[in-house]
């Protein structure tokens, strides 16, 4: 039987605000399935997200849901999170809003490793205001705001999230969909900060100006560009030019957790009280 | 009888927010405002509270914000720059209607101005500081004591209102340690917000069909609802070019104007029979009181309007004293910000004369005087 994805989505609230050939789609089924699969309570759920295309998704889901401010999505959740330790946390971004507008919060959390999940779509440009150029635009590309193609150098931002302290990053795309179940789902699972890295297709504002003749075309740029990391490792240098890994990137148990500490040490002043009296 | 402590007004200010059932902070240093965070970094573990300092200003506002949606009482504290990069989440707790309590504890500016010093130049920043039409409650005691009181004021009229709340004191009033008595629970009123009663099918969010407050449902309660900045309907959800929008910016904006009889909170001293009015709030509302007395003591007939409420603007009160008076002398710690509001209250009935200094010392109460004389 198929999914029922009715469950999870709001009434009337479709159709979303995406365009014929975005790959965001794929990533909010994606989502509600692993919710479902992990049976996390609604209730117990909140979706936070900042501005963009991706942070239109919290709109149609069943959950607490908190569309915020422009990269601001991650200190909205810090504060949910540390009044109620024990819900589920998950922020959806975009490049643009996680890494630029949103950079010092975005490695701030990772360097907390507060147990809040990040799913960043990087559909490598600003989608919404038109198609100008992110921290993750590849070299070269053209965007309306570099139209002598990109001079920057962009983002790597699972080593951006690994090198700022979160405990488990990885990269999935919106090609290989099946896969994508698997790392969210244990991104939720992990305690700590979880960065899922998911890489997704702009054809819009993106890929037809980037020689990508259909949104086919980008998604087997997907399939040809990201490699399972375990056999990206193995490969000579000269086999993964261009090409990125893609899984459970790193994953690291026992760092202590923000909330865990800090509610440890409440419950130290508290027994130190109790001692006193 | 409650509790007598030596405090500076901004460790006052975080006893007034404990008193009032505060239980999350989340602040960024920034002088003169450091020691509230300070205080509750001390306290609010120790009483399951939640104390977070922040990677800036904005991350600050947001988790504030954030924390009031899950239903703790929220506060924040901060000074000049600090003030200027909250104003874009202030905004957003203005439209999204979740209450929390943000301390301006108001130095010299612009830019990095005068850190140590006192300053009143945020006044208008306060009112109009985030973009868009918004409303606006902004209290400004003068006295340690009345920085407690007021603290627990603002977390009360943030709660019945919905909205953010913002108290403006300056770095003397902030840094002085006065005498303060704290009285025991339940002497002062504490407000919470109200919840839905309905079933969570059919809550919405913003629904004002019974009043221009809705209740407030928490995260995580049951009520799964959406929070959006972008103008939304009764049920939450985004609407774009609706009449909606109109009206329910209306609604924001009448919250404060239609409960100003309530939220408008000022000092009358020696004001009855005056020839000549002073207006000043904060800092300069004490050199004026000295100067008062110093007046009266000459037979000068000099009395003194300090507003504890500056948003919404006293008008009416204002508008009564310019019928009274020769004059109103408007001391502040800026270039001239609060006398064009006296000015357009007074409707040219009286005359009005301004007091301004900027570095990074009180106006005295000499200063004053002699302008009271010029306008008697």
């Amino acid at each position: 039987m198929a999914f029922d994805y009715d469950q999870y989505i709001r009434g009337g609230k479709l159709p979303h605000i995406w365009c014929p050939g975005c790959t965001y789609g794929i990533v909010f089924k994606s989502i509600l399935r692993v919710v479902h699969t992990l049976k996390l309570n609604r209730d117990d759920v909140a979706m936070v997200s900042g501005i963009g295309c991706a942070s239109r998704l919290p709109g149609y889901v069943d959950f607490n849901t908190l569309h915020t401010a422009h990269g601001r999505a991650l200190p909205f959740a810090t504060g949910l999170k540390m009044a109620k330790p024990d819900k589920h946390v998950l922020v959806v971004s975009g490049d643009g809003d996680a890494t630029a507008i949103g950079g010092n919060h975005f490695i701030h959390a990772c360097r907390r490793n507060i147990d809040i999940t990040v799913l960043v779509f990087n559909n490598f440009i600003y989608g919404m205001t038109g198609g100008q150029y992110s921290p993750t635009t590849p070299s070269g590309h053209l965007a309306t705001t570099m139209p002598y193609g990109n001079i920057d150098t962009s983002f790597n931002i699972p080593e951006l999230a690994k090198g700022a302290g979160a405990s488990f990053v990885a990269r999935g795309t919106a090609y290989h969909a099946a896969g994508l179940d698997k790392l969210i789902a244990e991104a939720i699972q992990h305690k700590g900060l979880s960065v899922v890295e998911i890489i997704n297709a702009c054809p819009t504002t993106h890929g037809r100006r980037n020689k990508f003749k259909s949104p086919t075309d980008m998604l087997l740029w997907m399939k040809d560009t990201y490699i399972p990391a375990v056999a990206f490792d193995k490969l000579p240098p000269e086999k993964t030019a261009g090409k990125f890994p893609m899984g459970v990137l790193f994953k690291k148990e026992g760092v202590p957790e923000y909330c865990e500490t800090y509610y440890g040490l409440v419950e130290r002043l508290k027994k130190q009280k109790e001692g006193r009296a | 009888m409650g509790t007598i402590k030596l405090l500076q007004g901004n460790e006052a200010c975080s006893e007034g927010a404990l008193y009032a059932g505060c239980t999350f902070f989340a602040g960024y240093p920034i002088t003169p405002s450091t020691e509230v965070a300070e205080y509750l970094a001390r306290r609010l573990p120790q009483i399951s509270g939640v104390f977070l300092q922040m990677e800036d200003e904005i991350a600050a506002m947001a988790a504030v914000i954030g924390g009031s949606l899950a239903g703790c009482k929220s506060l924040t504290a901060t000074s000049g720059p600090g003030f200027s990069l909250k104003q874009e989440n202030m905004g957003f707790a203005m439209l999204t209607e979740v209450p929390c309590v943000i301390v301006n504890v108001m130095r010299g500016g612009p830019s990095t101005g005068v850190p140590t010093g006192p300053g009143q130049s945020d006044i208008m920043q306060c009112r109009w500081g985030t973009h868009g039409d918004h409303p606006v409650i902004c209290l400004t005691p003068a006295y340690v004591q009345e920085i407690f009181s007021e603290t627990v004021r603002a977390f009360n009229l943030s709660e019945k209102y919905r909205t953010p709340v913002i108290i403006a004191f300056d770095e003397i009033v902030g840094h002085m340690r006065e005498r303060i008595e704290i009285p025991d629970k339940g002497v002062l009123p504490v407000v919470n917000r109200v919840k839905p009663t309905c079933p969570p099918s059919e809550y919405l969010p913003y629904d004002d069909s019974k009043g221009d407050v809705p209740p407030m449902a928490n995260f995580f309660e049951g009520y799964r609802y959406h929070v959006t900045g972008l103008n939304h309907g009764t049920d939450g959800f985004p609407v774009n070019a609706s009449p909606r929008i109109h009206t329910d910016e209306l609604r924001l904006m009448r919250k404060v104007e239609a409960n100003k009889a309530e939220i408008i909170k000022y000092e009358e001293y020696m004001l009855a029979d005056a020839d000549v009015g002073i207006f000043a709030y904060g800092v300069s509302g004490r050199s004026a009181k000295t100067a008062v007395e110093m007046a009266r003591a000459e037979g000068i007939k000099a009395g003194l309007f300090r507003p504890l409420t500056i948003w919404p603007f006293p008008e009416e009160q204002v508008a009564n004293l310019s019928k009274r008076v020769k004059g109103i002398v408007v001391p502040e710690l800026s270039l001239g910000q609060i006398i064009f509001e006296v000015d357009r209250c007074s409707k040219g009935r009286c005359g009005i004369e301004g007091i301004y200094r900027v570095d990074g010392d009180p106006i005295t109460p000499a200063q004053i005087l002699a302008k009271v004389k010029e306008v008697r």
